[in-house]
């Protein structure tokens, strides 16, 4: 008989051997890598241990006026000209491109962001790619799609992406607008340009014509210059509440169609007949996955009263076996940090959340030494009007709040500004639908949470946006319906 | 730890003592070119057997676990379950396989399981009592849970999911289901339970991530062949086959390696 | 001297010679004998059926993505092979001009059906707004095993336009190829057995239309026809033999090598509607339904 042994998980390293970054990136505008006009560069780190990576070129107003130029030429003169099924081709093309190069862009996604190499490779990615079968597939059925309703491109879209899936979310811009006919330029956010520009020279190895994709690098100004950009017919932003509401504004007087997604605090719930250990495990989901850097994620937790001693137990005993660490490492569950700006915001929340009185809980693990870290973290004791429970944290932090009946947990969901996304648990069918009518939010998850798909439709209520991505319904933002 | 845990296992129509008793000299000598390697934690035969695998294993430690009641089916009245039993203990079992009545169960007769169970395991005194729910022919997870609490109130010093005769058998969705009924046993009580999943685990990997759910769900107090055991046949040779790898870097071959 | 091809069927993913042992000779439009192929009979058919009816459960449950991966490859095949089945279908007597067309066309109707794999639910699929506090909704569901007589004036595009509209909605098919021109077809069946396809989703038979139909179009355990170009005679007997067990009969009278001989219709024309209900608690404040 052996006696009791202490093991620790040997780290499996990920190899990085098949991705090749190069010291310097340009801007890719009408099918080729064209230096900035603005001559700047800026750089792009690691953040899982600080290392330097590369040098993204910073677009500037002339920079962003090329691009959206050589857009222009190209839906006029190349992409409206072509049938939907041509365009489905191309589209199917660089979806098995993407296939092809998988684990590259995996592996590029963690070392640019940090999350986990377990999600950049088993999520990520294969929604990214499957996101544009998806489309592709729509590009030449739109007539039945839509029927009797005269559905037309747009013309050229500015698209803005986040840092939280920055290849998933250029995959939710890029493959409707391509399916739709619709050409663009898209802006993805200064900490994680990697993808986007390895995207870029999949886009030229599936012979797509000059000009239909173009990515330009930059900070929030050159956001900014794409989204003030006289022509451009459509805007799509992903990103906060705060710059989504600036956007807004700016479109104002124009006759740019608009789609943000945004912000959320959603409300995550478990009923007292919930099967305890699913729901256990699906709130650790919904809130540490990808670091908590999820517009959508279950960052309320409500139980009931009834429940709550034994579920705050086993979500306690859960986070023992949560694996902080190397984002490269297959055996990680929670990665880095995206940047140090985002890791002091969450340490000033937490800071608050004691302030506030809430009592907190984290588990005792080891963090590594260099890079941006933070432990998955637990609130209990938040009241509802804690800035704690009201204000999007966006990391590893979930707050939870105690409730006696259905009616008072749907009001306290509800009580925010926001409406992302909710989580229900609960056995009977009955209480799902009920509940779910009830919820002001865009997504429902019953049982479960965090599952996407490219059939199935994404956006929010109120002030986490409007618009959806994904499904038949994400076309619409892509199209107009002229009688 | 994984070899230290297995519960080498012979359960044919065909089996005579020629073949137990080279299984059991297995059990003792798993691959004697490698230095160092543990013992199994048990073999596991049928009652007919116990006499013969008892001798063969003198005194090396591994136990003797013995199936009973009707093995695999469970179809028997209870006198013939009794009778089974007390022959494979009074043959020097030191464990108890037992298998419970799935008919009953799935009819909803959840007393007469219960009584089942708390009566063999009241004729065991000092042999500790397996009770196999063969969740293949079980409906639902629900139904897993169910009788591990079952089970577990009626006395099972370990709860063990198959047969080892049909598929499905320890897929990690029942495994976990199981485990979280121990854990919540623990939890209100202070009370261990031990854990024997069985069937289709016949790969070394595969018993790696069983030992990990272990780890995660219950704690290393249940990573001891006390509290953990596998059923299994092909697995021991899995496993010496990857040891082997460890130690020498290269890909191995099934030839170099006993069947029994 | 060349190594000679030899037809044989294409059933349950494997190319079995016909149990009768028999053959025909395919003559091209100049009078040429190019080739023997397999004459089907009626036990053929049943065992195409019965392992149709094997594999289509499966090949249902598959996600609809996956079924679209599948389809995109045998688009993916098709172009590869392009060159055999232009060679084909000049030696049965088309000119390269319509060769060509024939098979772009077909390769373009792959990639058409395999974009529509997980997209027909959202069109064919609703939420209906019943009166009552019930959460109602409805969805496409593949019909099961569809019997095929493919179109007889096209030796691949009619096959391909009947084919893919019933399988990609999770149906399994057996099929009747083309009398005079069946070379196609199973050249076309080498494509599925590389494309991923699962053997017995796919079935084809060679040999006489008339003698095979009736075994198929009585089949109790056929769900389907699909009958394209039938004379009227053959067709009314097939619609009345498919009365026994209630088979959904589609017959097209079109032309498949229009552009227009695709679409969303083709696919419904082989789905179920299954409707669900479930009760929608009311919690205060409630209103009823969706």
């Amino acid at each position: 008989m052996m006696s009791n042994t202490t093991w620790n998980l040997d780290p499996s390293l990920e190899s990085t051997a098949l991705v090749q970054i190069k010291p310097q990136y340009e801007l890719f505008i009408d099918g080729k890598w064209q230096a900035p006009l603005s001559k700047t560069y800026f750089d792009s780190i690691n953040p899982a241990d600080e290392t330097h990576l590369a040098k993204i070129a910073w677009a500037n107003q002339a920079d962003v006026d090329l691009a959206v130029r050589a857009a222009r030429t190209a839906y006029t003169n190349v992409w409206s000209q072509l049938s939907g099924a041509e365009r489905g081709k191309y589209l199917f093309r660089i979806a098995r491109l993407m296939q092809e190069k998988a684990r590259e862009l995996a592996v590029l996604e963690t070392l640019d962001g940090g999350k986990p190499i377990r999600e950049a490779r088993d999520v990520d990615v294969p929604l990214a790619c499957n996101h544009f079968f998806y489309y592709a597939g729509w590009a030449d059925k739109l007539l039945e799609a839509f029927p009797g309703q005269n559905p037309v491109a747009l013309g050229v879209a500015g698209q803005i992406t986040p840092w939280n899936f920055p290849l998933l979310m250029l995959a939710w811009k890029i493959a409707p607008a391509l399916a739709c006919g619709n050409t663009v330029v898209l802006k993805p956010a200064e900490t994680t340009s990697l993808t986007a520009l390895k995207f870029a020279e999949i886009c030229q190895e599936a012979g797509l014509p000059p000009g239909v994709v173009n990515i330009v690098t930059g900070y929030g100004d050159t956001g900014a210059a794409l989204v003030a950009h006289p022509d451009l017919d459509k805007i799509a932003f992903t990103g906060s509440t705060a710059v989504g509401k600036q956007i807004q504004k700016a479109c104002i007087g124009t006759t740019k169609k608009l789609t943000l997604e945004l912000g959320g605090k959603s409300a995550n719930i478990i009923l007292e007949d919930a099967p305890i250990d699913q729901a256990v495990e699906g709130v650790i989901n919904a809130i540490f996955f990808n670091q908590g850097h999820v517009c959508c994620a279950g960052s309320r937790l409500f139980v009931q009263e009834s429940i709550a001693t034994q579920v705050l137990e086993k979500l306690k005993f859960r986070l023992q076996s949560i694996y902080v660490g190397n984002p490269l490492d297959k055996n990680t569950d929670i990665g880095a940090i995206n940047s140090k700006k985002q890791l002091e915001t969450i340490e000033r929340y937490i800071q608050l959340g004691l302030e506030e009185g809430a009592e907190i809980y984290q588990p005792t693990c080891e963090l590594p030494s260099a890079g941006y870290y933070c432990k998955p973290t637990l609130f209990t004791d938040v009241a509802q009007s804690a800035r704690i429970a009201q204000e999007e944290i966006f990391g590893p932090v979930l707050t939870i709040q105690t409730f006696r009946t259905i009616e008072e947990v749907v009001q306290k969901a509800n009580n925010t500004p926001y409406g992302l996304a909710a989580g229900i648990w609960t056995d009977k069918g009955a209480r799902i639908f009920g509940v779910s009518q009830q919820l002001q939010a865009g997504v429902v998850w019953a049982n479960t949470y965090n599952k996407f798909d490219p059939a199935s439709p994404f956006g929010g209520y109120k002030e986490s946006g409007f618009g959806r991505e994904g499904g038949l319904h994400g076309l619409r933002a892509y199209l107009k319906f002229p009688n | 730890m994984a070899l230290s845990m297995i519960d080498l296992t012979t359960l044919e129509g065909k089996d005579t003592p020629g073949k137990v008793r080279q299984l059991c000299f297995k059990a003792q000598h798993l691959h004697d070119q490698t230095s160092d390697l543990p013992k199994v934690a048990a073999v596991c035969v049928y009652p007919s057997m116990v006499g013969i695998a008892k001798k063969a294993l003198g005194d090396s430690g591994i136990k003797v676990a013995s199936v009973s009641t009707a093995f695999p089916s469970g179809q028997a009245p209870f006198s013939v379950k009794k009778d089974d039993t007390l022959f494979a203990l009074e043959n020097g079992a030191d464990e108890i396989d037992m298998v419970i009545s799935r008919g009953r169960f799935l009819a909803g007769d959840y007393q007469f399981v219960f009584d089942e169970i708390a009566a063999i395991k009241e004729l065991c005194t000092s042999a500790r009592l397996k009770v196999i729910f063969e969740t293949g022919e079980l409906d639902s997870l629900d139904q897993v849970r169910k009788i591990s609490d079952l089970a577990i109130a009626a006395g099972a010093d370990f709860i063990k999911t198959s047969t080892g005769k049909i598929q499905p058998a320890a897929t990690f969705p029942v495994v976990l289901t199981m485990l979280g009924a121990i854990k919540d046993h623990f939890d209100k009580t202070g009370q261990m339970i031990g854990m024997k999943p069985a069937g289709g685990i016949s790969s070394a990997k595969l018993a790696l991530q069983h030992l990990l759910l272990v780890k995660e769900v219950l704690g290393e107090a249940w990573l001891t062949n006390e509290w953990y055991r596998f059923g299994a046949s092909s697995l021991a040779n899995d496993l010496l086959l990857q040891y082997q790898k460890q130690l020498t870097g290269k890909y191995q071959s099934a030839a170099y390696f006993s069947i029994d | 001297m060349e190594v000679l091809k030899t037809y044989k069927l294409y059933i349950g993913g494997q190319f079995p010679r016909t149990e009768s042992g028999r053959s025909y000779a395919v003559i091209a439009a100049d009078g040429n004998h190019i080739a023997n192929a397999c004459q089907g009979s009626k036990k053929d058919v049943r065992n195409a059926v019965q392992v149709a009816r094997k594999a289509q459960a499966a090949w249902s449950q598959k996600s609809a993505f996956n079924r679209s991966q599948v389809i995109y490859r045998i688009a993916e095949m098709l172009e590869a092979r392009k060159g055999q089945f232009l060679e084909e279908l000049q030696a049965l007597g088309s000119d390269l001009k319509s060769a060509t067309q024939e098979v772009e066309t077909s390769i373009d109707r792959c990639v058409y059906y395999a974009g529509w794999a997980d997209k027909y639910q959202a069109l064919l699929g609703t939420v209906n707004p019943v009166a009552s506090s019930h959460f109602n909704f409805s969805v496409p569901e593949a019909m099961g095993v569809v019997g095929v007589v493919a179109c007889q004036q096209t030796a691949l595009l009619g096959f391909i336009s009947q084919v893919l509209p019933a399988i990609i909605g999770g149906n399994s098919v057996v099929v009747i190829a083309n009398q005079k021109l069946p070379l196609c077809a199973i050249t076309f069946a080498e494509v599925l057995a590389t494309s991923d396809v699962p053997g017995g989703v796919v079935n084809i038979l060679t040999g006489s239309v008339e003698e095979m139909l009736p075994t198929l179009s009585g089949h109790m355990d056929v769900n389907a026809l699909s009958l394209a170009q039938l004379d009227s005679a053959i067709l009314e007997k097939a619609q009345t033999e498919a009365v026994e067990n209630l088979k959904r009969v589609m017959s097209y009278s079109i032309d498949f090598s229009q552009s227009t001989a695709q679409g969303l219709s083709y696919i419904s024309d082989f789905q179920e509607i299954k409707t669900t209900w479930h009760p929608i608690e009311q919690i205060s404040g409630g209103a009823g339904g969706y």
